[in-house]
């Protein structure tokens, strides 16, 4: 019975909200061109599969890879800030001014200095767009870690590192997730933006591009729900490895 | 009798922006084996100052503070401490956070001998029943419980408690006061207790000290002559009336020094 609400509330919101699109369309009579309806997308979905398989995998494997990429350095520019009060101080007007950056801006500056790798460019834009909330939230979990924490194992005369492994870690790690959710989402925008703004790019961004072109229009709408339908998959995946390694951080609700 | 805790002549003061903050004068502290040592003052006096340097967790300006004949310069095995706050690892069984000193001073020791030694201190506190729960599922005087259990599992030589109770409702913090009672009988240890709370210094020291106002010296030293067996009515002797008498005089001299108030 839970189960089953917890799968039907959601479902029945995205039935609503398709119904209502739908609706809107209909109402206003709006042709095709000016903006598709969801009964328009299945057959672009259908004409295109094989092409939304490829496009998808592309842009899932370059915004994973990113992810990864921003992952790995956020958390050891979150340790650096975490630990040292020098590194936190030099650091935190860098990223701050780097993250102000509108990373649109950096497709042209990267797409020169790295021509025509495309792949290399699409990850290393969904990393430089979504490491910052990780080293924030780390670097923040680790600083205000409470001394008496640490005290109770310093105490004993635990070793750095084992401090770090047996405590500063694992209580960052709800911090960690929690910034996770948020750098998973960017990490799609980097990905989409090399793609739609590369000129022969792949992934779902390319196809969204290719569908303006062709002034496809049920075809870009079907691009887009496809986004969503992978940015959903994927935050659902970060919620679940939230649920394995940080969920005792989850409070019983009541 | 030997003197397991020195502190012979300590002097420190605290860096701040606004110059050195003197908080310990030529303090002279000095607790025999296996005693229970309850340390009163004012707010801010450098009580907490003192369970940092007797841990090893930072050395003081002048003064020596000696452990077991050993001068204490870095933080060592054989000490445990238990604060205010129960500081329990969320992610972690109660059980296991119990035995996580173990796994830092007895890398050796097997799993199950961890799990026996801390089911038996959970036994003894009450806490059998709760061993596989989550910190949070646990109310604060058994949070505190399992803290107390993790800071004596190592069996430490000292335990030094920096107000455990202070967070405490009245009632629970007597339940607690009986439980360290018991805990002692049952496996002795040299324990140096910060508190607010007289009747607590009282109920568990087999020697208060108090501390003068910032910089903290020993103002005074009141041995607390009751039977080992106390009770909560022990409190309500005329023994233990004179003596809490006593020690608000004394607590009242420290604020006047400090210029503070009544």
């Amino acid at each position: 019975m839970e189960t089953l609400k917890k799968i039907a509330v959601p479902g029945l919101a995205i039935i609503a909200f398709l119904g209502l699109w739908e609706f809107i369309v209909w109402v206003n009579d709006w042709p095709n061109y000016k903006m598709a309806s969801p009964s328009d997308l299945p057959p672009a979905f259908s004409r295109y599969s094989g092409l939304f398989i490829e496009m998808g995998w592309q842009t899932l494997w370059r915004t994973v890879a990113g992810l990864g990429l921003a992952v790995i350095v956020g958390t050891l520019i979150g340790m650096a800030m975490g630990f040292s009060k020098i590194a936190r101080d030099a650091l935190y007007p860098l990223l701050v001014g780097f993250n102000a950056i509108p990373k649109a801006t950096l497709v042209p500056v990267i797409a020169l200095i790295f021509i025509g790798q495309h792949d290399f460019n699409t990850v290393l834009m969904a990393f430089l767009i979504s490491f910052f909330p990780i080293a924030v939230s780390v670097g923040i979990g680790l600083s205000t870690l409470e001394p008496e924490y640490r005290d109770i194992l310093r105490s004993l005369g635990a070793s750095k590192v084992t401090i770090f492994r047996k405590i500063a870690l694992p209580k960052t790690l709800p911090e960690f997730f929690g910034a996770l959710k948020v750098s998973v989402t960017l990490a799609f925008i980097g990905t989409n933006l090399v793609e739609i703004v590369s000129p022969h790019g792949r992934g779902l961004g390319a196809l969204f591009k290719s569908g303006e072109t062709n002034g496809d229009y049920p075809l870009m709408f079907a691009v887009l729900i496809a986004l969503a339908a992978l940015g959903i998959v994927l935050y659902y995946a970060v919620v679940a490895l939230e649920r394995i390694f940080a969920g005792w951080a989850e409070r019983p609700q009541g | 009798m030997t003197n397991l805790i020195e502190i012979k002549g300590v002097t420190h003061a605290y860096r701040t922006k606004a110059g050195p903050l003197p908080v310990l004068d030529n303090l002279n502290v000095f607790v025999p084996e296996g005693e229970f040592c309850a340390v009163v003052g004012p707010s801010g006096c450098g009580k907490s100052t003192l369970t940092r340097l007797i841990a090893g967790l930072m050395k003081p300006d002048q003064g020596e503070v000696w452990l077991h004949g050993e001068r204490v310069t870095s933080p060592r095995k054989t000490v445990g401490m238990a604060f205010q706050n129960p500081v329990l690892l969320e992610w972690r069984t109660i059980i296991d956070n119990v035995i996580l000193p173990l796994e830092i001073v007895a890398q050796r020791m097997p799993q199950r001998d961890r799990e026996e030694r801390a089911m038996h201190l959970l036994e003894m506190v009450g806490l059998k029943g709760f061993e596989n729960k989550r910190p949070s599922e646990l109310s604060g005087g058994m949070r505190q419980r399992a803290s107390l259990c993790r800071s004596i599992v190592h069996k430490p030589d000292v335990l030094i408690m920096d107000e455990p109770f202070g967070a405490l409702d009245a009632f629970t913090r007597e339940d607690l006061w009986q439980t360290m009672r018991d805990l002692r009988a049952a496996e002795p240890f040299t324990c140096v207790l910060i508190t607010h709370d007289l009747r607590e210094s009282v109920f568990l020291g087999d020697q208060v000290i108090v501390l003068s106002g910032r910089p903290a010296r020993t103002q005074h030293v009141l041995d607390v002559d009751l039977p080992a067996d106390r009770t909560i009515e022990s409190l309500y002797t005329p023994e233990a009336t004179d003596m809490l008498h006593l020690l608000r005089d004394q607590i009242r001299l420290a604020q006047g020094r400090d210029g503070g108030a009544h």
